[in-house]
């Protein structure tokens, strides 16, 4: 797109959750900067892109990406990750650092903004490792990383089990108010297990995985929140006894989050039937019980995000047997419709459905976006509130076809995605 | 021949587990099978039924007596068979399974017979490849001609029993039920039949939530889990089972879960003794028991599981038979 310094979206639905902000308004950007939202004074020789009929948003926001690059860009890259991202009018993604080599190290985020610049046509985030290598050991330089650019800190992918090293984790991450999250899952009760242990796994003879390996790792954590104070904010948590956890704590008033995947409030243990490996990812697909309680922890408000999760993976590490078969699923191109579900099956309004994908993990990771409150970046997602449209792996925008939703029927279409005031994303083209 | 290809109503092109196999399909082929075992029993213990049939046995785990009975199966009935055995189901190094499996297609082999590790694998297989496949044992999933020979042979003994159907009939499966494809396949095999299934064996042992899984009762006490049933089916214990965890030593788990004379007085008095084998004497079977004629159908088994197997290769290698 050409550059010109004014850009106004015209006639939208503007829903801005950050500002409780939902009516049909004008949103004008100058030089990839909110500057009004409202019915504002058109400037000379500005373009005009039309929104009617669409929802104009700030550019979602997913808190827990795998990009797999550096490393695995056999998997996955940042330009792919990212066509991704804007296909899904994800304008901000945070991506974690189990890459190879591990993003543990302030050169390694170093090199992973400079190909995120290059290469990342939306906002990366890295998130730094915990502990080096996520070996769950040594703690990695938080405060350098930070001053490199990470926004977080996680093993994610791998959990922080020792007790010991996760209290020195959250202790000094205090020194710099950062936030650890956790990938929650007791590895001696996950202990070879590929999917919920429940009536999917005793029929289809594969090892489970009890829920108790997460509200156990959940547990723990927040008495060590209660011990040291530091910020703790649980992965796509999965269960309805990690989640009780979670309120609880919050009812406390102790600095816990947590953060929900779409593949976990919308589908349950029996998608693995007949063995399919999209529907294999850590933590699991669980029961209908838990996938419930976890409508009702976003009904309450309790989450602070649907993230995705977003794990692509070659077509060689999914076509093999089950148990074998990597775990991961992609889902930044389900994102919004999945998310809209809640919307349409009553769980949340539209707004409040917007928040866990804008505001709220933006300011739970301290980024300058997902608001449109002028002086905002102008990442923006236009978005057709009503189209239906059904999700086909060989119609993905990256290069990984890992989806658990194909077939699925979805409503709500992303039309257009801006960073910064560019288009990154159009519908169609 | 009993009943003899009266109820041909068999057109799957694969044998990958119990779910789903209707009453009528199963007393379809033990109709076949009973008509084969007259084969066996012959001097020359051949017929040209699959004369010009390629068959295949991949086995990626190691079997000795699945793996003879499906070859002498094919055999007996002039297929060409080609015994594959694959020291383990490592995926990382070398070939893939499902490459080695799109090899062996090329050559157009009319079955292939799979035994692998891995749950689910055979399943894999045949949604991705376009031979036929039976499966002889998946990890702790299924093996679909085990329990069909096992309700062959309780099929037999119904008369002696005092029944003519399975209807209300009680079987006990005792023993390692969380690692068992035989207590799996035989749980569902046998609930189509009408029979009341019971699974007996420590809670460690247990699957999860295995009641609605399989709609089985199940008791952790061997005395009252076998009490007044008609079949007492033991499954093999790994000695592995003791460093893991499960179970703290074959001592205790015999005096609790071993199948003694004495305990089995418990069951009905007319009970068979089953065992899918090989069996470990001494850890979840008395010998007095194993050897004991008048209960012990072990043997019978294993001859009708070559029948079983006779039947099961004969339907999917004659596609004109499975309509």
């Amino acid at each position: 797109m050409e550059s010109v310094p004014f850009v106004l979206i015209q006639g939208g639905r503007v829903v801005d959750p950050a500002r409780d902000w939902d009516e049909t308004a004008d949103v004008l950007i100058e030089n990839g900067i909110i500057r009004a939202v409202g019915r504002p004074e058109i400037p000379r020789g500005c373009r005009i892109i039309d929104a009617d009929g669409l929802i104009v948003a700030p550019g979602l926001v997913d808190m827990h990406v795998h990009l797999r690059e550096p490393g695995y860009e056999y998997k996955g890259t940042i330009a792919s990750g990212t066509r991704s991202a804007a296909a899904g009018g994800v304008t901000s993604v945070a991506a974690m650092p189990n890459t190879k080599p591990v993003t543990d190290d302030p050169s390694v985020v170093g090199h992973v903004l400079e190909k995120a610049r290059v290469g990342g046509i939306v906002n990366v985030y890295p998130v730094g490792a915990i502990t080096k290598g996520l070996q769950g050991v040594e703690l990695t330089e938080f405060g350098l990383m930070l001053e490199a650019g990470c926004v977080a800190f996680s093993d994610d992918g791998a959990t922080v089990a020792d007790t010991g090293v996760m209290r020195r984790a959250l202790e000094y991450a205090r020194a710099f108010g950062a936030l650890l999250i956790q990938h929650a899952e007791d590895p001696s009760l996950v202990s070879g297990g590929c999917m919920n242990e429940g009536v999917t796994s005793s029929r289809l003879g594969l090892p489970g995985i009890p829920v108790e390996s997460e509200s156990i790792m959940v547990d723990r954590d927040i008495r060590l929140v209660e011990l040291t104070g530091g910020r703790y904010h649980v992965a796509h948590l999965s269960t309805a006894g990690a989640l009780e956890a979670v309120a609880g704590a919050q009812a406390k008033g102790l600095p816990v989050t947590c953060e929900v995947a779409p593949h976990h409030f919308s589908l349950t243990e029996e998608a693995v039937d007949g063995y399919d490996t999209y529907a294999k990812m850590a933590p699991p697909l669980r029961s209908e019980f838990d996938r419930n309680a976890l409508l009702e922890g976003l009904a309450r408000g309790t989450f602070s995000a649907i993230a995705t999760d977003h794990a692509p993976h070659d077509e060689d590490s999914k076509k093999v047997e089950f148990c074998c078969a990597a775990n991961g699923v992609i889902g930044l191109e389900t994102l919004l419709p999945i998310s809209l579900e809640l919307v349409s099956g009553g769980v949340m309004t539209l707004s409040q459905c917007l928040a866990l994908m804008t505001y709220k993990p933006a300011r739970l990771l301290g980024i300058h976006r997902g608001e449109l409150t002028p002086g905002f970046p102008a990442d923006l997602v236009l978005f057709d509130l009503l189209e239906s449209w059904q999700v086909d792996l060989n119609r993905m925008c990256g290069s990984a076809r890992n989806t658990p939703f194909h077939g699925r029927k979805v409503r709500g279409r992303v039309k257009k995605t801006m960073v910064a005031g560019h288009i990154v994303f159009e519908d169609g083209q | 021949m009993v009943r003899a290809m009266k109820s041909n109503i068999w057109n799957r092109k694969h044998l990958l587990s119990m779910r789903g196999i209707g009453q009528e399909e199963i007393l379809s082929i033990l109709d076949t099978a009973a008509s084969f075992r007259e084969v066996n029993h012959r001097d020359i213990k051949k017929v040209p039924t699959l004369r010009g049939k390629t068959i295949i046995n991949l086995f990626y785990e190691n079997s000795t007596r699945t793996r003879t009975s499906f070859e002498l199966a094919g055999k007996r009935m002039s297929a060409d068979v080609i015994n594959m055995s694959v020291a383990s189901s490592s995926v990382k190094k070398g070939e893939t399974l499902i490459d080695t499996l799109a090899t062996l297609q090329a050559m157009n082999p009319d079955v292939v017979v799979v035994r692998h590790s891995e749950s689910g694998a055979q399943e894999f297989l045949a949604r991705h490849l376009n031979a036929a496949i039976i499966n002889a044992g998946d990890g702790r999933h299924a093996h679909p001609t085990q329990a069909l020979l096992d309700i062959l042979t309780i099929h037999d003994h119904l008369p002696i029993m005092g029944r003519e159907d399975f209807r209300g009939l009680k079987v006990a499966i005792c023993g390692d039920i969380l690692h068992s494809r035989v207590a799996r396949s035989n749980a569902q095999g046998l609930a189509t039949m009408g029979a009341e299934v019971r699974f007996v064996g420590p809670p460690t042992l247990m699957p999860a939530k295995v009641e609605e899984a399989f709609n089985v009762k199940v008791f952790h006490r061997m005395d009252e889990g076998i009490e007044g049933v008609n079949v007492v089916m033991m499954l093999r214990l790994q000695q592995e089972r003791m460093t893991k965890g499960y179970v703290p030593s074959v001592r205790e788990y015999f005096h609790y879960w071993g199948l003694t004379r004495k305990r089995l007085a418990l069951a009905s008095e007319t009970a068979i003794v089953m065992h899918p084998g090989p069996m470990n004497r001494g850890v979840e079977i008395a010998s007095e028991v194993a050897d004991d004629l008048e209960r012990s159908v072990i043997l019978e088994q294993v001859a009708n599981g070559l029948a079983i197997r006779m039947a099961v290769l004969y339907r999917l290698c004659t596609p004109g038979s499975r309509s």
